[in-house]
């Protein structure tokens, strides 16, 4: 059972692609704690310093939309994201949040529910997420099980391994 | 109750005996194509399996095309860290080496490794593009590339599917491009996450399988998995010079099940453009026309094939571009770049005063040959113009069919190719 995230909210709006994350420039890096320096360095060149302060990023439609690129998941990682929520996600990007552990959550939202800095807690178990903050609670549909599963062995590759070795 | 075309290739790749939108299953995968993503996160992936075979050395299909040749040392580098491991695991489809072949989604295909029937992940958002031959193809990130290259199997969600029903044929001027660009514009980029396109009519027959490619290719601009065409003549036609593996023509049954149906006259498209910086921002050409521009390239996975060498021929004989203009040609593939040199195309484009390029993605990621500079504005036949896509991120790309970039370097402006053709 995953325990319950707590972190503070980030806010970015709708169709944040891929290329936003990781810019193509990037890409050849072999260095992935130097590519998340560059992390939405074109929206917000300040995100990759401040990332502790914005650890769950709250989106609009369309989060990750473009490349298949899994760098523009695992900058996240590098930089301690715990989870993100959006009003919807690109396909290739939802699974490879999950395949790295990190947790995608559908959920339609306005600036009074979600705002920047406020201090969210994530039951996946519950589908709620408790905005302590403003004093809401906001529910949502819970993963399936297969993958919460993998998002609790942190990762398919995780699961992957010990299936292989089994 | 009856299959969609999706449904039905899923089927088959699974064991069941029958499924349903929005259920999660496991496939088999018939292939896996995979470029320098190999030599980026997949092998450093892969690697934390600890296990030293792949499922099938002969089902992964692996070349080099982003940054070919290598234009910096990261570039080389990553070159290295991908034949090093297609070495180690043995691949048997191995074009690490061969350079010159062109780009992953014309390659393949022109190889005969899309066949009817077929399942086929990549590790490229564009694997969608081989849909045009009546497969189902879609994009994975490093990870499921690793668990491909483990077990062979991948979870799908069934997707829902929408029919598109095409009638008619496009008037002079007109491309495919046009036709998928304002399907984008309708439907907006989320319009289709998850959903699997299937179009059908005696308009999508009209079109030539390099059009269809230009529309299964950018299907996923509007977060489609599967963008996926009918068989019929002209596939086969195709095929028969490609392959001879056998295949099985799948079509959908008629009381299939579809979650939206949308109708095209094409005959009623006109030229259109994705104005910066995003690939739904549709513009018709008269509210564009004359913006000036920096540069304009012709190529990538979406248009650099003959039908489009050959519209842009058409408008460029006998003149020169703009000279505050640059031009950038690549063709997708050696294949057709040798097509177009023995058709005279070539001189064309030289004697107009374009740059022709190595078959590579090049400009198109902003990795080399023509990477835009500060507030530079370039009219581009690729699939996305996001920010920074080209090149700096105060430049800005519009998208548009081989037809309008020709026109518009001509001009040293945004431009109606009707007006010149
Ligand atoms: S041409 Fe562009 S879109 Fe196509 S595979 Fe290459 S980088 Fe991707």
């Amino acid at each position: 059972m995953i325990e319950k995230i707590d972190g503070f909210a980030y806010i970015l709006g709708d169709d944040i692609n891929t290329d936003d994350i990781v810019p193509s420039h990037t890409l050849t890096m072999r260095d992935v704690d130097e590519m998340a320096k560059c992390t939405l360095e074109f929206i917000d060149p300040t995100f990759a310093k401040n990332s502790a302060q914005g650890n769950i990023i709250i989106a609009g439609d369309n989060f990750g939309t473009g490349s298949s690129r899994e760098e523009a998941v695992y900058v996240f990682k590098v930089l301690g994201i715990k989870a993100i929520i959006a009003k919807s996600f690109a396909r290739i990007y939802f699974r490879n949040l999950i395949n790295l552990g990190i947790p995608g959550i559908i959920v339609s939202w306005n600036e009074s529910i979600f705002s920047k800095g406020d201090n969210l807690e994530i039951s996946l178990n519950e589908g709620v997420i408790t905005n302590k903050t403003k004093g809401v609670k906001i529910e949502f549909e819970k993963l399936p099980n297969f993958l919460t599963k993998i998002l609790e062995e942190g990762g398919i590759l995780n699961q992957l391994k010990k299936t292989l070795k089994g | 109750m009856g299959y969609t075309i999706a449904e039905k290739i899923l089927i088959n790749h699974s064991n069941l005996k029958s499924i349903s939108p929005g259920q999660f299953i496991d496939c088999n995968i018939d292939l896996i194509m995979v470029h320098e993503q190999l030599g980026g996160r997949i092998h450093k992936e892969y690697e934390k399996l600890e296990i030293d075979y792949v499922w099938d050395p002969n089902k992964i299909f692996f070349i080099l095309d982003h940054w070919v040749p290598a234009p910096t040392i990261s570039a080389a580098q990553m070159h290295q860290d991908c034949r090093k491991f297609a070495e180690k695991y043995k691949f048997i489809h191995n074009f690490g080496y061969q350079l010159d072949k062109g780009i992953c989604h014309q390659v393949l295909p022109e190889m005969g490794f899309s066949r009817p029937g077929m399942l086929i992940v990549g590790s490229d958002s564009h694997t969608t593009t081989y849909g045009a031959f009546n497969c189902l193809a879609t994009g994975i990130g490093a990870t499921d590339v690793s668990v491909v290259f483990a077990t062979g199997k991948l979870w799908f969600r069934v997707p829902e599917s929408f029919q598109i029903i095409m009638s008619g044929k496009f008037n002079k001027g007109v491309m495919s491009k046009d036709f998928i660009l304002t399907l984008i514009g309708n439907i907006s980029t989320k319009g289709a996450i998850y959903k699997s396109l299937e179009f059908h009519g005696q308009g999508a027959k009209n079109l030539s399988i390099d059009g269809r490619m230009t529309i299964s290719n950018m299907v996923v601009e509007a977060g489609a998995k599967f963008g996926i065409f009918q068989p019929d003549n002209k596939l086969e036609t195709w095929l028969v010079n490609r392959t001879k593996e056998p295949y099985k023509l799948v079509t959908p049954d008629n009381d299939a099940n579809y979650e939206n149906t949308l109708e095209y006259n094409l005959s009623e498209i006109t030229p259109v453009v994705a104005k910066p910086s995003n690939p739904g921002n549709i513009a018709g050409i008269e509210e564009v026309e004359g913006i000036e521009i920096d540069q304009a390239f012709l190529g990538s996975c979406t248009n650099g094939r003959m039908e489009d060498l050959r519209i842009a021929a058409k408008i460029l004989k006998g003149n020169n571009i703009d000279p505050n203009t640059r031009l950038i040609i690549i063709p997708a593939s050696k294949e057709i770049y040798m097509e177009a040199l023995r058709e005279g195309l070539m001189e064309i484009f030289l004697s107009a005063g374009a740059v022709v390029g190595n078959c590579t993605c090049g400009p198109c990621i902003g990795g080399h040959l023509g990477v835009l500079g500060s507030e530079e504005v370039c009219i581009s036949s690729t699939n996305r113009n996001f920010k920074g896509r080209m090149g700096d991120p105060t430049s800005e790309v519009y998208l548009a069919s081989p037809a309008v970039v020709a026109a518009s370097a001509l001009k040293g402006r945004i431009a109606d190719p009707r007006e010149v053709l």
